[in-house]
C-alpha cells in the first residue's frame, strides 16, 4: 500500500466512459474466429443426438418401430417418448394469464399424439453426427391422421375440430382489461355509444420466425450425480431451475453454461424440448450427448412470434379528439404453451392506448391452439403486435376525418410537460417529449421536400408513388418490477443481480445475472464500473452466463439488461466504496465522514495530497495485515435491483416510401428515426442496437411470414422460403436521439434492444398506405410482397386474400379459409 | 473413405473423409477450425465462407474432396489478435458485429469482394455482401466497416467521409 502525493493526478477527473463510443471488448474473439459457440465443444466420448420429427401437424401416434435405426452402424440407442414418459415431465409455461388457463401439457417427446409438424417423437443417439442423421429415416412411425386446427377464426366457431381432444375448446384462455373497471378509465361501451366517428379495422399480424444466427445446440456432461448443459440460451438461469423442476434433477447438482450465444430475439428465451431430452439421455447413458438442429430444424421446431388477429375500434370526435379504444385479439398460441407462450399478448394489452390520451380501453384476448409449433418471445413481444395496431388505426382514423396523420397524433399524444403520466392501461410512463422527437425525426427525413415530390408524382400520375408513413410509439421495458409481474400471473421476479470481486492487483471481476448474446455487455458494464470505482476501463472483466460463476440471475430479455441489470452492477459498486471507506477511514486515520471518494481515490477533506485509490485498498484487504477490527477483511459485494416501475423508451419513426404501381414493388426511399432511450452508456452500441430492430420490423412489414399449408406443413422452412433481409433488401437507416433520462433507475436508461422491431413496422405499412390511397387501397396484408401490393391496388381488398396458394403471398391457411386451396380429404390425404 | 490433402491457414492436413462430407464439417469436425461455423443447410446464410484459392466459396456447398490439393484460408488464418486483417479491424472499428455469428464468414466474403472491387459504393457492397445473411446488425454498420477497410487497403484514410 502507499500513500500517493501527486494533488495535480488527483484533482484531474478521468474522462467519463459514460456516453463514450467504446469499441467492444467482445469483437477481438468474434472477429478472429476463436469463439465458444456450443456446437464446437468436443467432449470425449461423447454421443450424438438426432430427432426423428413428425410430419403431419395432428395424429395418434399409433406404432413407432427402431428397431432397423438401431441395427444401423453407429447407433447407440434410440428413444421414444414412451421410453422417456415416466421422466419427461412437461415443457413448463411460467405465465399463466388467468387463474382459469387451460394448459394441454408438452411432453418433450410426444407419448401419444403429435400436435404440430416437426414434434418430436423419437430420439437417435450415435457415435457421430452424420450416423445419428443417416438413422432418422429408418424410424417407422405409424399415424391415425386428426384434422389440423390451422385457423384460428375457425377453431374459435361451435363445432369446430379440436386441437387438443383432452381439453373441451380451442380456447386456452379469455384475458380482459377493461380500464373502466380497473379504474383507469371511463366506459369504454359509452364512449363509442356518444362517439361522433367510430374506425374499425381487422388486422393480421402475421407468423414469424426469430431466425437468430447461430442454429440452437445444447451439450451436456454427466460427472457422477452432477450435470454440466452446455445451451446456446439468453436465459441459463432460467433454464437450470426449470431444468430442475421439470426432470428431477437437483437444482444444486445441475450447473447450466451459455458460452458465446448467437443471438436470440427471444428466441433462445425458452425450455426447449430438446434440452430436457438431451438431459435426459446424459443421465440415462452417463456419457456426454451433444445436439445440434439443422436451420430447417430450428425453422420448423424452434418458437415462432407474433401471429395475432386484431379487431381494433376507435371512437373519436369530429375534431379528432380519440374518445375510446376497444381491441379484441385472437393470439395463436400453436399446439402447446411454452416458457411465456400465452403472456405475449398479455404483455401487449398494456401497450395498445400507446402515446395516446384514450379516456377509455378495453381489451380481449383469447389464446388459440392450433396444430403449429407454438408461438412466444420474438423482440418486442405483444409490444411490435400493440404498437402495429395502434399507430395503423391512428392512420385510419386520420383518412376517414380528413387530418393530417402527424396532426391528429400530436392532438392527442401525452404533452411533455405531463410526465408521469398514468395510461387509461394503468402505466405510469416516466418521461419524454413526443413533440422534440418527432421535429427532429421530420428534419432527418427532409420532410418536407419528399410530401412535395409525393405531390409532383401524384399530380404527374407517375406510375411509382411516394408515401411517408409515421409511427409515434413508446414501449414498455427493463422488465420488470416483480410485485407487477405476480399481479400478472408471471411465475418470477424481474430483479437482476450483481457482484463485483475486487482482485488483489486492483483488478475487477463483475459478475452478473444478465446473459448477453451479441449485445455487448462486456463493454457496457466496464464502462459503468469504471465511472462508479474510478478505474480503468481495461480493469474490469466481466463474467457472465455460468451458474457456477454467476449463482443467480434473471438472464437478458425485454430491453431489461442494462436498466435491470446494469442498475445492480452500479448498486453493487457503491457498496464496495462504502466497504473501501472504511478501510480508508482506518488507513489514513481519518474519520470517515472527512472522505471524500472521486476518481477512484478517497482523499481526507481539507487535507489535500493524501490520497488512496481504491485498488490499493483491494491489496490491503487481501494482505489483510490493518484493517478495522469490526469489520471483515474484504470490499467485494453484491447486490440485487428490482425495479419499481417499467421504463418507457418513445420515439418517432418516418418512412418514405416508393411503390411501383405497375409490378407492386416497393421500395424504402428514406428512413429516419429518433429515439429516446434514456441516458446513453455507448452510442455505438445504441446505434447499433437500433439498427438491428429497424431492419427485424422493417422484415415483418415486407418480407419474413411463416407460412403454414392447409395440411399444417411450414412451406417457409428454408431461408430459401423465410426471407430474412439481405444487405441489398434493407436501406441506409438516419438514426437520432433525444435523452430524457429514465427517473426509475440510477443509469437514467430505458432500454433500447426492441426499439426499433417494435416502430417501424406499422411506420412503413403506413408509408406503402400513403402511396396508394388516392388509387382506394385502405390496407395491405404484411408482408408487403409485390404481389399483394399490385392485387390490393388493381383487385381491392387487403391483397392477401387471393394470392396463390404455396406462395410466400399466400397467407390463406394460417388466417383465412382454406377452402379451394385443400379440402378436409384432401388435407388428411397423403401416404405418411 | 478417401484421402484428401489440404492446405488450410498455411498447415497441411492429410485425411480420410467419406466423400459425401462438406468441406465445412470437414474443417470444423477433424481439422478444429471451429471458427467457421455453419448457419443453414441451404447455402443462403454465408456464415460458412471460407476462401479456396483464393477465392469465396460457401464451405457447405463444397466437398471435402473437391478441396483435395487446394489452398484453404479460414477466419483463423487472416490475421490474429496482434495483427488484425483490414477488414477485421474495421469490423471493429465501425461495430459491424454483434451477437457475431455471422462475423467470419461475413469478412471472407468482404475479403474476396474488396479483392474485385477495391472501392465499392454503398451500393456495391450491399449487393458484394448479398450472399450472407445478418440478424443482428441491419448491414449499416457493416457496409460502413467494409468501406473503411477499402480505405485502409487502398491506403487512404478519407474513404468513409468521403463515401458514408
Amino acid at each position: 500500500m502507499t500513500v500517493t502525493e501527486d494533488p495535480a493526478a488527483a484533482e484531474v477527473a478521468p474522462e467519463r466512459e459514460i456516453g463514450k463510443a467504446r469499441r467492444r471488448k467482445e469483437d477481438a474473439r468474434l472477429i478472429t474466429g476463436r469463439t465458444t459457440w456450443t456446437d464446437n465443444m468436443v467432449l470425449p466420448g461423447m454421443l450424438h443426438l438426432a430427432v426423428v420429427r413428425s410430419p403431419v401437424a395432428h395424429g395418434k401416434i399409433t406404432n413407432v418401430d427402431v428397431s432397423a435405426a438401431l441395427e444401423a452402424p453407429g447407433v447407440v440407442a434410440v428413444y421414444t417418448g414412451r421410453d422417456l414418459a415416466d421422466e419427461q415431465g412437461s415443457i413448463p409455461c411460467a405465465w399463466p394469464v388467468t387463474a382459469d388457463m387451460v394448459n394441454p401439457g408438452h411432453p418433450s417427446i410426444a407419448v401419444e399424439e403429435v400436435n404440430h409438424v416437426g414434434e418430436a417423437v423419437a430420439v437417435i443417439v450415435a457415435r457421430s453426427r452424420s450416423a445419428a442423421a443417416d438413422a432418422i429415416e429408418l424410424v417407422d412411425v405409424d399415424y391415425d391422421l386428426l384434422p389440423p386446427v390451422l385457423d384460428m377464426e375457425q377453431a374459435v366457431k361451435g363445432e369446430a375440430d379440436l386441437c387438443h381432444d383432452h381439453i373441451e375448446s380451442n380456447t386456452a384462455y379469455h384475458f380482459v382489461f377493461d380500464a373502466g373497471e380497473a379504474g383507469t378509465g371511463g366506459d369504454t361501451e359509452q364512449a363509442f355509444a356518444d362517439a361522433d366517428v367510430v374506425v374499425s379495422r381487422r388486422f393480421v399480424n402475421q407468423r414469424l420466425i426469430p431466425a437468430f444466427m447461430e442454429p440452437r445446440s445444447v451439450v451436456v456432461q454427466p460427472q457422477g450425480d452432477n450435470f454440466t448443459m452446455w445451451s446456446a440460451t439468453q436465459i441459463p438461469h432460467v433454464l437450470r431451475v426449470m431444468l430442475a423442476m421439470v426432470t428431477g434433477v437437483p437444482e444444486h447438482k445441475l450447473r447450466v453454461v451459455a458460452p458465446d450465444v448467437g443471438g436470440g430475439f427471444g428466441g433462445k428465451l425458452q425450455v426447449n424440448p430438446e434440452e430436457v431430452i438431451a438431459l435426459l439421455i446424459a443421465r440415462r447413458l452417463g456419457k456426454p450427448v451433444k445436439w445440434t438442429e439443422t436451420r430447417s430444424e430450428s425453422l420448423m421446431a424452434a418458437h415462432h412470434g407474433r401471429d395475432q388477429i386484431q379487431y381494433i375500434d376507435v371512437a373519436s370526435d369530429r375534431e379528432g379528439n380519440v374518445k375510446g379504444l376497444r381491441v379484441r385479439i385472437l393470439a395463436d398460441m400453436g399446439a402447446y404453451l411454452r416458457l411465456i407462450t400465452p403472456g405475449v399478448p398479455a404483455l401487449g394489452a398494456f401497450m395498445f392506448p400507446g402515446i395516446y390520451k384514450f379516456p377509455a380501453y378495453r381489451f380481449e384476448c383469447d389464446g388459440i391452439f392450433t396444430n403449429k409449433v407454438p408461438t412466444d418471445a420474438y423482440r418486442g413481444a405483444g409490444r411490435p403486435e400493440a404498437t402495429f395496431a395502434v399507430e395503423r388505426i391512428m392512420d385510419e382514423l386520420a383518412v376517414e376525418l380528413g387530418m393530417d396523420p402527424l396532426e391528429l397524433r400530436r392532438k392527442n399524444w401525452i404533452q411533455a410537460q405531463e410526465f408521469p403520466f398514468t395510461t387509461v392501461a394503468g402505466l405510469e410512463y416516466d418521461s419524454g417529449d413526443y413533440d422534440a422527437a418527432t421535429q427532429q425525426a421530420l428534419e432527418l427525413l427532409g420532410y418536407q421536400e419528399l410530401r412535395e415530390e409525393q405531390r409532383r408524382r401524384r399530380e404527374s400520375n407517375d406510375p411509382v408513388q411516394l408515401g411517408i408513413g409515421f409511427s409515434t410509439f413508446t414501449e414498455m421495458c427493463g422488465l420488470a418490477p416483480s410485485r407487477v409481474l405476480g399481479s400478472l400471473s408471471y411465475g418470477a421476479g424481474g430483479w437482476e443481480t450483481a457482484s463485483i470481486r475486487m482482485l488483489p492487483t486492483g483488478k475487477v471481476e463483475v459478475v452478473t445475472g444478465s446473459t448477453p448474446h451479441g449485445q455487448g455487455h462486456e463493454t457496457a458494464w466496464s464502462q459503468l464500473v469504471a465511472d462508479q470505482l474510478g478505474v480503468p476501463f481495461e480493469d474490469v472483466e466481466v463474467l457472465h452466463g455460468d451458474t457456477a460463476v454467476s449463482h443467480k440471475g434473471m438472464d437478458t430479455y425485454g430491453s431489461r439488461s442494462l436498466v435491470v441489470g446494469g442498475t445492480a452492477v452500479v448498486k453493487a459498486a457503491d457498496k464496495v466504496i462504502e466497504k473501501a471507506r472504511k478501510v480508508a477511514a482506518h488507513l489514513l486515520e481519518a474519520n470517515e465522514d472527512d472522505l471524500e471518494f472521486s476518481a477512484g481515490k478517497f482523499t481526507v477533506r481539507g487535507t489535500p495530497g493524501t490520497a488512496l485509490s481504491i485498488q490499493e485498498i483491494a491489496l490491503a484487504v487481501f494482505a489483510a495485515h490493518n484493517y478495522p477490527e469490526d469489520i471483515e477483511p474484504s470490499i467485494d459485494a453484491d447486490a440485487t435491483f428490482d425495479p419499481v416501475n417499467f421504463s418507457f423508451p418513445h420515439g418517432t419513426h418516418v418512412c418514405a416510401m416508393e411503390v411501383d404501381t405497375e409490378t407492386g414493388f416497393v421500395k424504402i426511399r428514406k428512413y429516419a428515426c429518433v429515439d429516446d432511450v434514456g441516458t446513453i452508456v455507448n452510442p455505438l452500441i445504441v446505434e447499433g442496437q437500433v439498427h438491428g430492430g429497424l431492419a427485424q420490423g422493417i422484415a415483418q412489414a415486407l418480407y419474413e411470414e411463416a407460412v403454414y399449408d392447409a395440411d399444417g406443413n411450414l412451406t417457409t422452412g428454408t431461408f430459401v422460403d423465410y426471407l430474412v433481409p439481405s444487405a441489398a433488401d434493407l436501406p441506409h437507416f438516419d438514426t437520432g436521439n433525444t435523452v430524457h433520462v429514465a427517473p426509475g433507475n440510477p443509469i437514467g436508461a430505458k432500454g433500447v434492444g426492441e426499439a426499433g422491431c417494435i416502430a417501424s413496422t406499422p411506420a412503413v405499412v403506413n408509408a406503402a398506405l400513403d402511396a396508394v390511397r388516392h388509387l382506394g387501397v385502405r390496407d395491405i396484408r404484411m408482408p408487403l410482397t409485390p404481389e399483394r401490393v399490385w392485387r390490393a391496388i388493381h383487385q381491392g381488398g387487403d391483397g392477401g386474400d387471393r394470392a396463390t396458394a404455396g406462395t410466400n403471398a399466400y397467407g390463406g391457411a394460417s388466417t383465412e379459409s382454406t377452402a379451394g386451396v385443400s379440402t378436409p380429404a384432401s388435407s388428411l390425404g397423403g401416404d405418411l | 473413405m478417401t484421402q484428401v490433402s489440404m492446405r488450410v491457414d498455411g498447415v497441411t492436413y492429410t485425411d480420410e473423409v467419406e466423400p459425401r462430407t462438406l468441406l465445412v464439417h470437414h474443417l470444423r469436425e477433424a481439422l478444429g477450425k471451429v471458427g467457421t461455423v455453419v448457419g443453414c443447410d441451404t447455402s443462403n446464410c454465408g456464415a460458412c465462407t471460407v476462401h479456396l484459392d483464393g477465392q469465396a466459396v460457401k464451405s457447405c456447398t463444397v466437398f471435402a474432396v473437391q478441396a483435395d490439393g487446394a489452398e484453404v484460408t479460414t477466419i483463423e488464418g487472416i490475421g490474429s489478435a496482434g495483427d488484425l486483417h483490414p477488414v477485421q479491424k474495421a469490423f471493429h472499428e465501425m461495430h459491424g458485429l454483434q451477437c457475431g455469428y455471422c462475423t467470419p464468414g461475413m469478412i471472407m466474403a468482404s475479403i474476396d469482394l474488396l479483392k474485385e472491387n477495391p472501392n465499392p459504393s454503398e451500393t456495391e457492397v450491399r449487393e458484394g455482401i448479398e450472399g450472407n445473411l445478418c440478424r443482428c446488425t441491419g448491414y449499416q454498420n457493416i457496409v460502413r466497416a467494409v468501406q473503411q477497410a477499402a480505405g485502409e487497403m487502398a491506403g487512404r484514410s478519407d474513404t468513409l467521409g468521403a463515401q458514408a
